[in-house]
This record gives C-alpha cells, structure tokens and sequence, in this order.
C-alpha cells in the first residue's frame, strides 16, 4: 500500500527500521497536499518549512539512536482553532487573520513530543460553529468522496485531508458532533472524548463546558494511537481530569462477547409521531406535527432509509459476534437540540468577546472607542457567528437568564440522569451518527435546518460523554454512512473495542475516496 | 471665599442638614492582594515594571488560554473572611462578568456573583475609645484590570496590571457619616495589612474605593435613591467625596429635586463629582457562572491552615490593651494601628517581669523608641533594641539601679550600639547611690558648703530646696536616689 | 414567542459590540425570532428541584501554587496588536469614567 495510507502502526514502524525516512515521509505527504487540496480545500496553511524540519529533526535522532516516539514521523493536520506557536491560527475566521500565536496548545507539545510531524492547519467553520465548513470565511472544503457535497463540519479540514490520505492522523475539535459528524461524512473514524480527558489549553474556545478535542483518523487503531498521546491531566485546564489514562490500544481486543449495547428508541422512532416521551410528562411533543411547517424549517429530519439500514446491519453483526441489544430510552432527548443552541451561543457570545480589535487580530478603526468595536467584530465576523453572539447575548441577559441559559443547563442534567440510568443497563449506546450522509454544498438553507443535522451528537457533548464515529458502510451512491457510539465517562476503552468491531466487520475495508484516487 | 471660611460655612450647613437628615452609606472595597504571581496564570505581580512586560498568553486574553486560579489568592481572601467573621462558603463559584473596555482583555471579568466565598462578616472601627461594628455583606474573588491612560486623542493601555487577584469588601449600607466611611476605610486598610494580606498602599491602587451614597428623613426605613462614587483612592479623599454628595443630595431634595440614580466620578482637584458618561443599554453584565473554572472548594484542612495562622486582630488587642494592661485610649489606638507595633509591645509584656507595668513600659515604646525610630525614619520591625533589651532597661529604673532620667541616655546609647544596658550602666557607673549612708555624708558636705542657702530655707524660701537637690545630684553625677535624696535632705535641713 | 422587535434587535447588536447593516438586522431579528420560537419548548418542561448541570463532569477547581513564570517579552505579546506606541496599546480616546 502506498505510504499516504498507511496506519499509524506502519508509518512509525517503516520510520524506526529505517525503511522509510521522516523526510520521505513528509515529502510524499506535501506533495500529495499540493496535489489534492487545489481540488478539496482542506488546508489553510500548510507547514512545508515546519514539516520537513520536525523529518529532519527525527531522521537524526534516529540516526544518533535517541528514543523515538509512538507516533514518530506520522504526518499530522490540525483544525486550524488548535494554537500553535509561530504558526498562522484563525480558527476560520477573518477577525483572527494572520495571528501568529506565542505558544502551542497542549496537544500539539504532547504531538510533536512523540514524534508526529505537524503538516499544516486545516479548514473549519468559523470558531467550529458549523456543520458544512461552508461557515469557514476563508474556502470551501469539498467532500473526498463526491465534491459536489461538503465534508460535514465543523471539522470538515481535518476529515477531509485524512480521508484523501493528505495525513495520517488529524486532530479537531467536537463542540456538538463537529468531530463525529464530518468523520461519518468523510468515512473515517472520529473521536470526541470524555469532557476533561483532553486539556483544551490551546483549543480556541466555541462553548467551553462543551468543547473538546479529538482524533480523526482512518481506522480504530489509529484513534486509539492519537488519544493514547493526547489524553491525561493537564495543569494548564481547570476542567481536566485526574484519572490515569489506561491503554486505549490495548482496549482493541476485536471481542463484543456479552457486550450490552443500548439501542435508544428515541433516536430511532424520531420519524414516528407515536413516540415521545409525553407519559413521561414533559408536557411537549418533542415532534411537532404539521401544523408547524410554519416555521420555515422540518422540525424532526427523521433516519434517511439507507443509513437505517446500514445502522441495522451493524446491530446485526455486533450481535452475531455475541453483543446484547438492549432497549433503553433516553426520554429527553427531544430536548438536547434547543439546551444545545441556548448554552453553546450563549458561551460563545462570552468567548467571543475579547476579539475587540484592540491586542491581537482585525482592527477596523474609528475615532470613538466605541465603534471601533462595532466596526471590527461586525466587519471581522460571519453571518453564522454574528447570529450566535446575538443568540446567546439574548440567552444571558437579565432577566431571561433563568428562562434560558439556566433553563438549558438543568435540562442537560435531565439528559445526563437519562444516560446515567440507562449506562446501568448497558455498555455502549448506539446510534446513527447523523440522520442522513453528506449533504449537496447550499442544500441547507436556514439555520435550524443546519442545526436538526446535529440532532444525534449533540446530547453526548450535553452530558459530557465519549462518543465516537465509525464508519459502517456506503450508501448505494457511494456516500459513506457512520454509526455513533457513545459511552460511560471515561470508557473510551470500550468505544474503541466496539468500534474496533465494527470496522471490520461492516466498515470500508481498503474503499477509498474518488477524490483521493489520483496518485 | 477664603478656604478656611468656606470650610466653616459648609460645616454649620451641614450640621443644620444632618438634624433633618440621615446619610446612609454602604462602600464597595477593593484590594489587591499580595501575591506574587497573578490570579489566574503564572504572570507575575510587581508594580511600576515597564509597560506591558508583565503578561503572558493568559492575561492578553488570547484565544485557546484558560483560567488556573492561583492558592495563595484564596488563602489571603480566606484570612480576610474568617478575621471579618464571615461565613466561608465550601463551594464558591467564579463568574463572568461581562463589559467591554480595554483594559479588560477578555470582554469580561472574572468575578464571583451569586456564590461569593465570603457573607454577612463585619469589620469593627475604632471610633473614640469604642469600637464600632460595621456589617459587611460579602468579600468576594475577582481579577484586576489593566490600566488606560489617557493622552489627547487616544488612550494607551498597559496591561500589567491585569489579572492580579483582588478582593472586593461590600459593605452593608450602615455607614452613617463621613467620617465614619474614612474610618471604615482606616480599619480595613489596618485590618489587610495586619493579616499580611495586603500592602493597600493607596498610591499604588492597591486599596480602592466606591461608596454608595443616600439620604433618608431621620427616623425612615426605607433607603432613599442612591448614586455611586467612584474613584476616591486615598482616606481624605473617601471622606471630601462623601460628605460632598451628602450634601449635594441634601440640597438637590430639599430644593424640591430628586437624586438621580447614577454613577459619579470624584474629582479630587476640583473637590466635586460629576456624572460618568453612560449608556444605560450598554450595560448588562450577562453574569454566568464561568465554565472554564469548577466550583471553589474550601474544605477543613484548608480552613484549619488559615484559623492556625490567624493573629490576634487589633479591635480585640484595643480592648485587651485598655482592660489588660490599663493603657490610655490613644496609647492603645497606636499600637493597633500596626501589627508591628503591637506585636512589639505584646513582646515587650511577655519579656517583662511582673504584669502591672502596662503603661510605663507603653510609654517607654511609644515615647523612647519611636521617638528615636521616627528620627530616623524607620519601621518598628527595623528597631535596633530588641524588646528583651528595652525591657531589661526598664527593670533597671524600676528596681531603682538607675534613674529614670539616667535610663534614657542608657536607652540612647542601646539604641546606638547595641550595648547591654546593664553593662553600659556598670561601664558608665551610674548605678543609683540609693545607700542612706553615702548620700548622708554628701548631703552633709552640701549643706556645709551653702550655709547662707541653708539659712534663707529654714527662713521659708521654699524654692531652695530644688537647689539642694540640684547640689547632691551635681556632687552624684546625677546618681542619688531622688526620693531618698529628698527624704534626707528635709531630714537634714530641719523642714 | 413573539418575533423581535427591530429595538431589542438593535440593543442586543449594541450590547454585543456588533455593528449590523440594516439588512443584517432584519434577517438575524427573523433568525433569532424563528429560533427562539423552537427554543420555546423548553420553557414548558417542568426543571423544579433540577440543579444547573454548569460543568460536564463534576470536578472541584484545581489550584496554582502561587509561583510566578516568566512573562511574554514585550514584543511577543504586542506582535499582533493592531496600533502601538512604543510598548504600549494604542486605541480612540476614552473619556475618563465613561464606560464604553
Ligand atoms: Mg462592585
Ligand atoms: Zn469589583
């Protein structure tokens, strides 16, 4: 197999026998960037001097027989919202044009720590806050596997370059699936680890009681190589965790026997008016019914047929190799998208707020303090965004605190006792990772459209869960489809057996993008 | 008007004023505690660096920094509960606190809001020989700001300033004068720097005030419209400001207007306050629990760390001084004015023998020590004579080996070379001649000396006695002992 | 829940230090309007007794040792500063006391 897809394992093998130099590595992967991404807009900035100096740097230490580390010459993109020093970071965003960071987030020192060579800065939404990348203010991202159709977002870099094989690993960041959702898109795997298992130091803030960072990478094993390296308690974040990082590469054992997998018959029948959670008395039909259409939007997507059935499959195939199904409710989950598009721009709208034109970044002057402010964040931020920080200004102000940020924020304890009681009845939940594959670029035109795509990934980050993306199969028109697990805190180990499992069992084998197959 | 009558004027205006009206004051106090790097990031903390040379990703509110929130920042704030009797909340919160300005980085402040660590304490002023206790409604965490000055058409900002730790002390609106408010002011600026919490050096900023300002009818519950002063940094300064807006207030109503809910700004120069420029709309602080940082957590071996280092406060040490050790009102007011002082002469009671000596050995601190201190413009911590030694010294005229005056150019001479005083009065030789036989034979060959002297006394000039006290201390080098000397010498010439 | 007014549009735009083009207005105060419409249905459901979930896992705040790092030079952390003067950040005159 050509170098470009190789798999963690078999990059930093070929690197420490010497089959393979750093620098081979590296000028295969730049060439293939300079290639590809004219055709799929991956990239923002692409670190050629950076890259081939960090080669350099390995090859001699390889020579002089220093210690290498786990993911020694493994090229490596970055969501361009992850700092890094001396490096161009804009988070997608024009009011960030050319900031050149003084220092590096912690998961890119812990990258380039073991050995992994930093290939550049990938696209995104604007601040993450997307799901298309169309919401970036610099290019658009094409989908690899049709470019007709965005690579999903607000990872949709990362996914992509990973995806047409442009790296091997690349890292984003999931605030309400933007890691899962572009994985499932892009076919590969993508991973959104427990809140406080990855110090987001570095990680531009969208929601900060909801962001964290992630592995995107084209199979299991690999995601379990990048979080083995990222994880771990970090001084620097307050809401990091303490807990010993156990081996998440040892986790893939390839066995689901006596497994119990929950299926939440909310996310399933969320077509169906029948269900709904109203005998649980929340007083709402979290479906609402025609009558609505008023609103200008669907209000509830529903399971596109094929994705249902790939999710079928899967089930399928778990159980065959001894994994219980298990039915469990998850009564709130009607109500994670509006708790989500409270608390996530009303936590922007505060993050937001020191891109005032004045230390760092775009400046738009004028002669009173006062419209220098408004003439810069009105010039240097995007629609999407311009509509967030007005969301949530409006969700914290006084008086509608109560009614709405802190309204949002005890529904997320509703959300998190439902997964709390259902975790006593099963190991992993599972789910479609979105309710339909990647979408035509413009097909989403209002924003709650956008938002109800989000609908399967948001509670995860709500309830501060691990979740991940595998792929589960291609749609009859070559798009792929992903399945979403989530799991107890911390128990990425058992996300990964499981994912494991199914990547071999129902995911892409050696399938590969159109838009990757040039060289 | 010349100053001193318009002072006058507005003294008799307001006592008139103040038979109708009642001022109600609550003050909002800031201080800086002293840490030595910031409150949330490593940066350090150092006042009059070069601009903007004290910062670091953290405090520039760069995207992708957090919050770390530094223990000793806590541990000083806690010292301040607990020494203000406040109830400590085992879980606090942070919260931000939203506005724009620049030298605020973030866009908002990190502060505390509805989960403040500290509640319903009090701080006590000395007012005359009483104390009077003045609730506070709560001492909360929060960061500072960095600093814009204004130079013609634009405004620089430094933001070294920026991040460091402050506690904010409210209050409660039961402050009822002017210089009630200073006194307030006094008792918090002693009481920081007493628990080592704070330098609150005014000119630094390190102490900060706002007051909140209204008026009621004598005798009325209910609290009238209140207006804000900001920016009134130095004790004078609290006391001009507040008594200006009593007044302006008082006049405005009794004119038949209405106090206009507002912020002021003190304008020391001018004497005056003036409304600030605001847009009301402009300012919603969005306040909401920060995410970046979990709930504050103080739990018992924390507690028990500060209660253990707690020192004795000074309102108490001012009752203790007074019924303890019979000092006067304003002898005890200036050892509690500095930790320094009363930990000096709570040093010098343990080092002395015997527990009735209270006042003299006052008086020998605050009049011998300091004298000489303030001469040389040093802190009582710089003292050359340690307490043992003043102490020492002071047994020595107690137990009559020296005279009081003699013990003052003992204490001179301790105080410059260190010397024992014992050793510098054996050196010297110049213990007391308190033997009746040797002041017999020099009081005998004085009074033999001066007949004529001795004549016009028994004659009745009473004011020759002093000259034959004068004589035998000539003859003693000062030594004699002056009430045996006396004794003797009325013996001796027959009166 | 009734659609914004064009006022309170304005004032949250203002209180977000956001200048928005009279279209810009418009269409966000139809946005906003719209989705808050969605977001009504939260409103109904019953949160008594539920405490605020402000942290995704519960964790007690961490705390510095108070030892201070070496700051930024001063040229690294003005690097990116728009308007200088010397070492110091340069922005429109702010009357003293306003607050902007
Ligand atoms: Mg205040
Ligand atoms: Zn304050």
């Amino acid at each position: 197999m050509k170098p470009e897809f190789w798999s963690i394992t078999e990059t930093v093998k070929h690197v420490i026998t010497g089959e393979i130099t750093a620098q081979q590595i590296v000028d295969g992967a730049l060439d293939r960037i300079t290639f590809l991404d004219r055709e799929v807009g991956a990239f923002l900035e692409v670190d050629k001097d950076g890259a081939r100096k960090q080669a350099a740097e390995i090859d001699r230490k390889r020579a002089a027989g220093e210690p290498l580390g786990s993911l020694v010459g493994v090229p490596v993109a970055l969501k361009d919202n992850l700092v890094t020093k001396d490096l161009v970071t804009t988070a997608g965003s024009k009011i960030l044009e050319g900031w050149v960071p003084p220092y590096d987030a912690t998961v890119v020192t812990k990258l380039r720590a073991a050995g992994a060579i930093i290939v550049g800065k990938t696209n995104l939404d604007e601040f993450g806050m997307g799901s298309s990348t169309e919401r970036s203010a610099y290019k658009q991202t094409k989908n690899p596997w049709d470019p007709s159709r965005v690579p999903g977002g607000s990872s949709g870099g990362s996914a992509a370059a990973v995806s047409a094989g442009m790296c091997v690993a690349s890292l984003g960041t999931d605030t309400g699936g933007s890691i899962r959702q572009p994985a499932a898109f892009c076919g590969i795997v993508g991973l959104k680890p427990t809140y406080g298992r990855v110090s987001r130091w570095g990680a531009v803030a969208f929601a900060s009681s909801l962001d964290q960072i992630g592995p995107l990478t084209r199979t299991v094993a690999d995601a379990a190589a990048v979080l083995q390296v990222i994880a771990g308690h970090d001084p620097r974040d307050a809401t990091s965790l303490e807990a010993p990082v156990p081996s998440y590469v040892d986790a893939l054992t390839g066995k689901v026997e006596g497994l119990r997998i929950g299926i939440p018959h909310e996310f399933f029948a969320a077509a169906d008016e029948s269900a709904g959670p109203e005998e649980e008395g929340l007083g709402f039909t979290p479906n609402p019914g025609p009558e609505e259409e008023g609103l200008g939007f669907t209000p509830n997507p529903g399971i596109e047929p094929e994705v249902r059935a790939a999710i079928e499959r899967t089930i399928a195939a778990l159980t065959e190799r001894g994994a219980i199904t298990v039915d469990i409710s998850l009564p709130h989950t009607a109500l994670a998208l509006p708790a989500y598009y409270i608390v996530a721009p009303a936590e922007a709208s505060s993050n937001l707020s020191r891109y005032d034109g004045v230390r760092y970044g775009k400046r738009v002057d004028a002669s009173e303090l006062l419209e220098l402010y408004r003439r810069t964040r009105g010039a240097g931020f995007g629609p999407e965004v311009k509509r967030r920080i007005m969301l949530g200004t409006y969700a914290l102000r006084s008086g509608y605190y109560d009614a709405y940020y802190k309204k949002a924020q005890q529904i997320r304890t509703l959300i998190k006792r439902d997964f709390d009681r259902a975790f006593r009845f099963c190991d992993v939940v599972l789910t479609p990772t979105t309710p339909g594959v990647a979408f035509q670029f413009g097909a989403k035109t209002s924003p709650l459209d956008m938002y109800l795509g989000d609908v399967f990934t948001l509670s995860c980050n709500l309830a501060g869960l691990p979740g991940i993306n595998v792929p589960c199969g291609v749609t009859t028109g070559g798009l792929p489809i992903g399945v979403q697990l989530l799991g107890k805190p911390l128990d990425e180990p058992t996300l990964l057996r499981t994912a494991g499992v199914i990547e071999s069992a129902v995911g892409l084998g050696t399938r590969r993008p159109s838009g990757a197959g040039g060289i | 008007m010349p100053e001193q009558i318009e002072k006058q004027t507005k003294q008799t205006e307001m006592e008139r004023m103040l038979e109708t009206w009642e001022p109600v004051i609550g003050l909002e106090v800031h201080v800086q505690l002293a840490t030595r790097s910031k409150a949330f990031s490593p940066s350090a903390c150092e006042f009059g660096a070069p601009a903007n040379s004290l910062t670091d990703p953290v405090v520039l509110g760069m995207p992708g920094t957090l919050p770390v929130f530094n223990r000793a920042a806590l541990e000083l704030a806690l010292k301040l509960g607990v020494a203000t009797g406040s109830q400590i909340r085992a879980r606090s919160r942070f919260a931000r606190k939203h506005y724009f300005y620049p030298d605020q980085p973030k866009g908002y402040q990190i502060s505390q809001y509805d989960e403040p660590l500290c509640e319903k304490g009090h701080v006590d002023l000395i007012v005359g020989g009483a104390i009077k206790r003045i609730k506070l409604e709560r001492i909360h965490l929060e960061e500072d700001a960095g600093k814009n000055t204004h130079v013609g058409a634009v405004s620089h900002v430094d933001l070294n300033r920026a991040g460091v730790p402050l506690v904010e002390v409210v209050s409660a609106p039961e402050i009822t004068s002017a210089e009630e408010a200073a006194e307030f002011m006094r008792a918090l600026h002693r009481l920081v720097r007493w628990l080592e919490i704070s330098e609150a050096d005014m000119e630094k900023g390190q102490l900060r005030c706002d007051a909140n300002v209204s008026i009621r009818l004598r005798g009325e519950d209910r609290l009238g419209t209140r207006t804000e002063l900001k920016n009134i940094n130095s004790f004078r300064f609290v006391q001009n400001a507040v008594e200006n807006e009593i007044l302006r207030q008082i006049r405005i109503v009794e004119s038949g207007g209405r106090v206009t809910r507002e912020t002021r700004l003190w304008d020391a120069d001018l004497g005056q306050s003036a409304p600030m420029r605001s847009k009301e709309e402009a300012n919603d602080y969005r306040y909401f629990p920060d995410p970046d940082l979990p709930p504050l957590v103080v739990d018992g071996a924390l507690m028990g760390g500060i209660l253990k280092k707690l020192p004795e406060l000074p309102a108490a040490r001012f009752e203790r001084y007074q019924k303890q050790h019979g000092l006067a009102v304003d002898d005890a007011r200036t050892l509690v004015s500095d930790r320094g002082l009363a930990d000096y002469f709570d040093a010098l009671v343990t080092a002395h023998p015997g527990d009735r000596s209270g006042r003299m050995l006052a008086n020998w601190m605050l009049t011998e020590l300091l004298g000489a201190l303030n001469a040389e413009g040093k802190e009582i911590t710089q003292s050359p004579v340690p307490a043992a030694t003043l102490s020492a010294l002071i047994v020595l005229v107690e137990n009559g080996t020296i005279s009081g005056k003699i013990g003052k150019e003992i204490f001179a001479e301790t105080y410059q070379t260190g010397e024992a005083p014992l050793a510098i009065v054996d050196r010297r030789g110049v213990r007391q001649i308190s033997d009746e036989a040797a002041l017999w034979e020099v009081i005998d060959r004085v009074v033999a000396a001066n007949p004529k002297q001795a004549d016009g006394y028994l004659a009745g000039k009473d004011q020759l006695f002093g000259f034959f006290v004068g004589q035998v201390m000539k003859e003693t080098q000062g030594r004699a002992n002056p009430s045996m000397t006396s004794d003797l010498l009325r013996k001796r010439l027959g009166r | 829940m009734a659609e914004l007014t064009r006022k309170e549009v304005e004032e949250l735009a203002l209180l977000a230090r956001l200048h928005l083009e009279p279209d810009e207005l418009d269409r966000i105060g139809s946005e906003l309007g719209t989705i808050l419409a969605y977001f009504g249905t939260i409103a109904a459901v019953d949160t008594t007794d539920v405490p605020p979930m402000t942290h995704a896992v519960p964790v007690d705040l961490a705390l510095r040792a108070d030892d201070p790092a070496p700051s930024l030079p001063v040229a690294e952390a003005l690097r990116g500063a728009p308007k200088r003067d010397g070492d110091l950040i340069v922005v429109p005159a702010i009357i003293p006391g306003s607050e902007s």
